[in-house]
């Protein structure tokens, strides 16, 4: 067993040594520009992301002319949106998305209301799941894109889809959903599901970073985007640029393995995370946050309560995890998912996100346990808060001072 | 971020942890911060006839910055009379610890902690608080 422990896998993932293995040619034998008609160095490379197009929209169902190739979810999130915004601008202005969104799609809806679109953020019930009626209330003729999640980031709980889809739908509206999370981890088909656009990203499925894709639908509806970056007029108009070959074939090649290894993967991963979840919640005043039936295998969003979560990743110094806590950015402003569920700040403070992957042996998980155990021990010893919790202190009864 | 050596070693080897009987009128109590701020300090000095603060213990719910902030200052304020602990200053913190600028608010806090402690024993003594002026860095 390596030390320290990754179980970030949420943030990032490491990539599958076949990935890398599928990519290495394309960085020099292979070095030709996809563009290239007129020789076998373009050929070759065309050839290259061709394969990769089949590979990717084999995983989500599509056809491979639905894929546009981009530089990750971020700037798929943002083609999406602002080029709806613009291409249907004839048809309304209105784009409904939700609070718990990442933020890629929430800055890009900022973004949209600067141009004058107006745009509804829906909150969501304590266990992160949107109200459909909730949905269904904020339609209104002017709305042209729903734009829902697939599975969240922080807490992995998934969304109804197909009830989101068909709401979106049968309001005229196009329904497109940021599943960078969700993508080779769950099955996602673009046609079950009726997704129209559908943002997702290499690195999160052991594959390299800087390359994702956008899914646009082209049959019932056939949707159409705004480039947001002119140029070259590649990927069928939408996103010019010159195609990252190696990063594209690495893409292909993980989503191949992905939807190869699904099944065993999903089933694996849960058990741990079971395992792993069953036993942090002995510990006393320790809460699983977001829906526990709907959401991914690997995903672990923990609230310990009375300590804060960096001081408490300082003491799991072996592990790599994350923490909804405040401290880990520069906002001082705790996890605004954890806040929509409801949570309190201080419970939003002591948060672990544990991210399961590939790679993530059970012996890792029984060390992980053990660590965070401690951890969690240790540092409510120093806490002033378990003391007087432990006095049977009201907390909520003390004037704590703001600074 | 990376923390400096000194944040770690307080952090992992915290000094003077524990609770004073509050209620006793040698000892005075600081308590600090707000659990929706991800840092609460408590501070407890215990003081003799000399004025000389005798012991000092602390718990602390918040980052590791904010642990190693009031283990040093609980280490400092131990020997001193009440009159010098006063004059320590947050930027002393900031300066033994090597803290970032984005972690100065615990050093902030901690002599926010000491200062609310001395006052605590000085209202409980009959003397008046010390009108606290904001002079922080």
């Amino acid at each position: 067993m390596n030390i320290p422990i990754y179980l970030d896998n949420n943030a990032t993932t490491p990539m599958d040594p076949r990935v890398l293995e599928a990519m290495l040619p394309y960085f020099n034998e292979k070095f030709g520009n996809a563009a290239s008609r007129n020789h076998p160095f373009g050929w070759v490379a065309e050839e290259g992301v061709d394969y990769a197009r089949e590979q990717v929209a084999k995983l989500i169902g599509a056809s491979e002319k639905e894929i546009i190739f981009t530089s990750g979810a971020t700037e798929s999130d943002n083609l999406a949106i602002k080029g709806v915004f613009e291409m249907y601008k004839e048809k309304g202005n209105h784009i409904i998305t939700t609070v718990t969104e990442h933020k890629a799609v929430l800055d890009a809806c900022k973004h949209v209301e600067k141009l004058g679109g107006k745009v509804t953020y829906l909150p969501v019930k304590v266990d992160g799941i949107v109200d459909l009626d909730v949905l269904e209330a904020a339609m209104t003729p002017e709305t042209i894109l729903v734009s829902i999640m697939y599975g969240n980031n922080e807490i992995g709980v998934i969304q109804p889809i197909k009830e989101i889809a068909a709401i979106a739908h049968k309001h005229g509206a196009l329904f497109m959903t940021d599943a960078t999370q969700a993508v080779g981890k769950i099955p996602v088909d673009v046609n079950t599901d009726g997704i129209d656009l559908l943002a997702l990203s290499a690195h999160k499925i052991y594959g390299p970073k800087g390359v994702g894709a956008l899914y646009v639908r082209r049959k019932g509806p056939r949707v159409k985007v705004t480039a947001q970056m002119d140029g070259g007029g590649h990927e069928r108009g939408m996103r010019s640029g010159t195609l990252n070959v190696p990063g594209i074939v690495g893409l292909g090649k993980a989503c191949e393995i992905a939807g190869q290894e699904m099944e065993s993967e999903a089933k694996r991963l849960s058990t741990l995370r079971d395992k792993l979840e069953a036993s942090l919640t002995q510990l006393d005043e320790s809460y699983v946050n977001g829906n526990v039936e709907h959401r991914l295998p690997h995903v672990a969003n923990i609230s310990f309560k009375y300590v804060e979560g960096e001081g408490l990743m300082m003491a799991m110094k072996d592990l790599a995890v994350s923490s909804g806590s405040a401290c880990t950015s520069a906002s001082l402003e705790p996890s605004y998912v954890l806040k929509s569920l409801g949570l309190s700040d201080d419970l939003a403070h002591s948060s672990i996100r544990f991210g399961l992957g590939r790679f993530t042996t059970e012996e890792e998980v029984d060390y992980a346990i053990e660590v965070t155990k401690k951890a969690v021990t240790h540092l409510r010893e120093l806490s002033p808060l378990w003391e007087m919790f432990k006095e049977g202190i009201d907390l909520d009864s003390i004037e704590w001072a703001e600074h | 971020m990376a923390y400096s050596d000194k944040v770690i070693d307080h952090y992992t080897n915290p000094r003077n942890v524990g609770t004073l009987d509050k209620s006793s009128h040698k000892v005075g109590t600081g308590l600090v911060g707000a659990p929706e701020c991800g840092d609460v300090m408590r501070l407890q000095i215990q003081v003799d006839e000399n004025n000389i603060i005798t012991d000092a213990k602390f718990k602390t719910f918040g980052c590791g910055s904010a642990i190693a902030s009031s283990s040093l200052a609980t280490e400092w304020l131990k020997g001193k009379t009440v009159d010098d602990a006063m004059k320590i200053d947050n930027m002393d913190i900031v300066e033994e610890l090597a803290l970032p600028p984005v972690k100065i608010h615990c050093s902030v806090l901690a002599e926010d902690a000491i200062k609310a402690a001395i006052n605590d024993f000085r209202v409980k003594n009959g003397m008046e608080p010390i009108a606290l002026e904001k002079t922080h860095h």
